[in-house]
């Protein structure tokens, strides 16, 4: 962690969004964690992100549980609603908030041990159910902040700082993501912000539950040889699928591309995923491919990354649910408590 | 090697190379503007700590009168301090100097000592300005005779005669000039040279000329032999006031000229009874000579600043100064920017006075310098001057300050005194003046622990601090009493910890990067980037922000592991150490940079 806080003074140069905020405006306070973690480059990679979609920070409601990755929310977007709530119920939170007000943009923020192991029933339930979300999780193989054991996603024969070989089989987030119907998975690595920064803009652009598994070297516990979660290792062993662009909605789309080159997947709000495919073959819109690839690239050691599927047909819990549009907290007495002829005869119908 | 790597290799920018004692220097732009090349983070931090001695020996070594210079300096510095770049002003770094000079104890017992024994070489000093006096302090420690001549009776040329006392007390001056007569000179002051030869033929080692130029210009306008009792050549005139010759002038008085001469004539005419003081200047506000805080000062007391106008006549009656009538003139710009005074077509303006001073500049006057000595002089009438040695073309002739390469300032003099008494005990010792000793530089890490910095890295985001005046109704009646009043301690701390650091350096360890950008997301100024190598107008482009300050330099790496290169735009970098405490190899470290020019008495001999 780092004592001083970090300067107000900026670049003279900096660019400025449509809001009139320069990107140092999306920051949260100075991280407390281990220098070189690369969960401050995901911070950093959400902050451009936010920055470039000319969010307003008031827009932006961030949740996350317990962990180093849970801790990240506080060192972003210090201007926008958050909520640390208990290990592995991240997901709980954010549907009970995403149901009381479905205008907020919500960042689930979490780790592989927040989401892969005490709150894997909170994760699946609430990508099942579909909420609308950009699911995080800062993957870095580790429980960084009890000194480094293996987590439930780290690697068979990955090795720990102490030497110890791994045995057990990792869950693969993004494999459980897909057989659960989730409508945007992807991945990345912190260490790619070319990769990432689209990824999460796209993510954020994107209606329906949206899982974005990030690999972040852990420096202090996972960065050595032998472990494949450490930078190195991810470089050398990074397939990437694609290359992302999002063109937002107002944007023309001119060019002509080669087919087979580009791919363009139109979202529900008008934007654009602009593809470039660097895997001619990878159809990033077929879930049962996207699957089957996966595990055969895993066998291989390979870390396959980019959007690796993405349905624009996507629905909603509350599309699922029928549920009012308007946010609960902006609705009268007389609406949130239509009195008791009404209830007789809801009542009724149960009769 | 493949012909495609060959070109590869001279496209991409070479890595920097941090052993050229340059590289760094240019990081600390204060220092780097500085003539004398002062350390200045150094002796602010000192000042911050309340350390003043130190700050002030600092300073001494380097400038050699760093409380007439905390007064006076042209400060060169602080137009280029980053601060002004990442905020609307730059830190008060001459009045941070004078509070050294103020609040420092006794230093008499850290100053050199009189040489114990003289070497036997006899050095010449014409002149006892600034240039000269450095030259004597360098060289008087070593064992040298110097003998400084000046036509008055005191130390301190130009200082003591042209820079009004509420500006520069003459017990500050007094006391500068005392540390180096301390160092025991021969004084043959009140002895005017009119002749160089005379001075060879005494048979000295090395001459000295420190002389400064000491002739006032004039005006050649109809009227203006007419009117000559009340027509006054400004420095003439602020020399006769400094040694009390002259103690009033008359009501009304236009003063012509846009420079600090001009600035100190009307600000003491104020104080010697003039009401009604105006300046009128050819140029425009903005292209005026003078320093902007000078012209502020004499606005300040109530003196108007008029621009456009070209003195055209003066008017006199039986005898007696009426007035000056000027011609109203516009600039016109050329296709190459020149700018060109040309008649505005309006009715010309006549401005009523008393009495009219004349500070349009100055000139450099050799006539006591024969031509036949062996010194030659260039179409304008100036000598000859090697830049780096300050050696003429006689090989025993050396030329300092103002009579070097026309009316510059004090630090420039101080600067020139240096590099002066270097050759000077080179070629006394029988060496070549051409090969010159190298600064004393060193680079050592700040590191004390995991968050501990041997510095204080927490920028502070206080604006400058005004010094405070003394009261313009006191200020005004008195010719000898300082208006700034100087920052007090407490001023002092804030607006010393305004100070970036910069001789705190970024030093990149390429081979210990990991590339985790941890650097690049704690950044506050986005001056760091990882990215391909480029040549370099196209790697400037592709920075996070672009380097568009050509004036300062990136620093790069060599190439890393995944083929990238570390990119760092130097030019608004806080060197708050952020990138350092975040990186978690080590591979950034805060070194402070520390460069002392060299000095006849300070370097290896």
């Amino acid at each position: 962690m780092t004592y001083i806080t970090k300067p107000k003074l900026h670049h003279p140069g900096l660019k400025t969004n449509k809001l009139g905020y320069t990107h140092r405006d999306y920051e949260g306070r100075i991280s407390t964690l281990c220098a070189g973690c690369g969960h401050d480059s995901i911070s950093a990679a959400l902050i451009q992100a936010c920055f470039e979609l000319e969010l307003e920070p008031h827009r932006v409601a961030k949740m996350s549980g317990i962990g180093c990755s849970s801790k990240t929310p506080d060192y972003f977007l210090g201007q926008s609603h958050g909520f640390n709530s208990v290990h592995g119920r991240m997901p709980s939170v954010l549907t009970g908030a995403n149901l009381a007000n479905r205008n907020l943009i919500y960042l689930g923020v979490s780790g592989d041990g927040d989401s892969a192991s005490i709150g894997l029933g909170q994760f699946v339930h609430s990508v099942r159910r579909g909420v609308n979300m950009v699911y995080i999780c800062e993957n870095n193989g580790v429980y960084g902040l009890t000194k480094g054991q293996f987590s439930a996603t780290a690697d068979t024969g990955s090795k720990a700082k102490t030497g110890e070989i791994n045995a057990d089989s990792p869950i693969d987030l993004v494999s459980l993501a897909l057989m659960l119907g989730a409508t945007f998975v992807a991945r990345s690595f912190s260490g790619d912000k070319k990769q990432l920064v689209p990824l999460i803009k796209a993510a954020i652009a994107h209606q329906g539950p949206a899982l974005l598994d990030i690999i972040s070297p852990c420096v202090t516990f996972n960065n050595h040889a032998g472990s494949t979660k450490s930078f190195d290792f991810v470089r050398d062993h990074n397939e990437a699928v694609n290359k992302l662009d999002l063109v937002p909605p107002r944007k023309e789309i001119t060019a002509d591309y080669e087919p087979g080159t580009t791919e363009l997947v139109r979202q529900h709000d008008g934007s654009y995923l602009k593809l470039a495919k660097l895997n001619a073959q990878y159809d990033p819109t077929n879930r049962n491919a996207a699957l089957a690839y996966l595990q055969e690239r895993m066998k291989a050691g390979e870390i396959v990354t980019g959007l690796l599927f993405v349905d624009e047909t996507a629905a909603d819990l509350h599309g699922h649910l029928n549920t009012v549009e308007a946010p609960l907290n902006t609705l009268g007495e007389a609406d949130l408590c239509p009195g008791a002829e009404m209830l007789e005869s809801i009542n009724d119908e149960y009769r | 090697m493949s012909s495609v790597e060959a070109e590869e290799r001279t496209e991409a920018r070479a890595p920097t190379d941090i052993s050229n004692p340059n590289t760094f220097h240019k990081v600390v732009d204060c220092q780097w503007a500085c003539p004398a090349h002062t350390p200045v983070p150094e002796y602010i931090r000192l000042i911050a700590a309340g350390r003043y001695s130190d700050a002030y020996m600092i300073n001494w070594h380097s400038n050699v009168f760093p409380g007439v210079l905390g007064r006076t300096c042209d400060r060169p510095c602080e137009p280029a301090c980053r601060r002004g770049r990442v905020e609307k002003e730059p830190v008060a770094i001459c009045r941070l100097k004078r509070v050294a000079a103020d609040s420092k104890d006794d230093i008499t017992g850290r100053l050199p000592k009189p040489a114990a024994r003289k070497n036997g070489k006899r050095i010449a000093l014409i002149g006892a300005g600034p240039a000269s006096l450095t030259v004597a302090r360098d060289l008087l420690p070593l064992g040298y005779h110097c003998v400084i001549f000046d036509g008055d009776p005191f130390a301190g040329g130009m200082m003591r005669t042209q820079i009004p006392k509420f500006r520069l007390p003459e017990r500050v001056l007094d006391e500068e000039c005392g540390y180096i007569l301390g160092l025991g000179p021969e004084t043959r002051f009140g002895e005017r040279i009119d002749s160089l030869k005379s001075v060879l033929d005494e048979g000295y080692d090395a001459v000295f000329v420190g002389c400064g130029a000491p002739r006032g210009r004039d005006l050649d306008i109809p009227g203006r032999k007419e009117a000559a009792e009340h027509i006054h050549i400004g420095i003439d005139w602020l020399a006769s006031v400094s040694f009390g010759h002259t103690t009033a002038i008359g009501k009304r008085v236009i003063v012509l000229g846009g420079g600090n001469t001009a600035m100190d004539c009307c600000r003491t005419s104020r104080r010697l009874g003039g009401e009604n003081v105006q300046v009128v200047v050819r140029s425009g506000f903005a292209e005026m000579k003078a320093s902007p805080w000078e012209k502020e000062d004499a606005m300040s007391e109530g003196i108007p600043i008029h621009n456009f106008l070209v003195p055209k006549r003066i008017t006199h009656e039986g005898g007696k100064l009426t007035g000056v009538v000027f011609e109203k003139v516009k600039a016109e710009y050329d296709a190459k920017g020149r700018r060109k005074l040309v008649p505005a077509g309006e009715p010309d303006v006549h401005m009523e006075a008393d009495d009219v001073l004349v500070a349009v500049g100055q000139e450099n006057a050799f006539p006591w310098i024969e031509r036949d000595v062996g010194i030659a002089f260039d179409e304008w009438g100036m000598p000859k001057v090697d830049p780096v040695t300050m050696g003429s073309t006689h090989p025993k002739v050396f030329f300092g300050g103002d009579a070097a390469f026309g009316p510059k300032n004090i630090i420039w003099a101080v600067a020139h005194g240096h590099d002066a008494a270097v050759s000077i005990d080179l070629l006394c010792r029988g060496e070549d003046v051409r090969k010159r000793p190298g600064p004393l530089v060193s680079l050592a890490s700040q590191k004390m622990g995991i968050h501990d910095w041997s510095y204080d890295n927490d920028v502070s985001l206080d604006l400058r601090f005004k010094v405070p005046h003394a009261p313009q109704e006191m200020t005004l009646k008195d010719v000898n009493m300082e208006v700034e009043l100087g920052y007090n301690q407490e001023l002092a701390f804030k607006e010393a910890q305004r100070c970036l650091n910069c001789d705190v350096e970024t030093v990149f360890e390429q081979k210990l990067c990991i590339e985790c950008d941890a650097c690049v997301d704690i950044c506050p100024t986005d001056c760091i980037t990882f990215t391909k190598n480029a040549p370099e107008p196209e790697l400037r482009g592709q920075l996070t922000v672009p380097a568009k300050n050509l004036t300062q330099d990136i620093y790069v790496s060599g190439a890393l592991k995944t083929g990238n290169v570390m990119v760092k735009d130097e030019d608004v970098c806080l060197h708050c150490g952020l990138c350092a405490e975040r990186c978690p190899t080590g591979a950034w470290d805060m070194k402070k940079f520390y460069l002392e020019t060299a000095k006849a008495y300070a370097c290896s001999r």
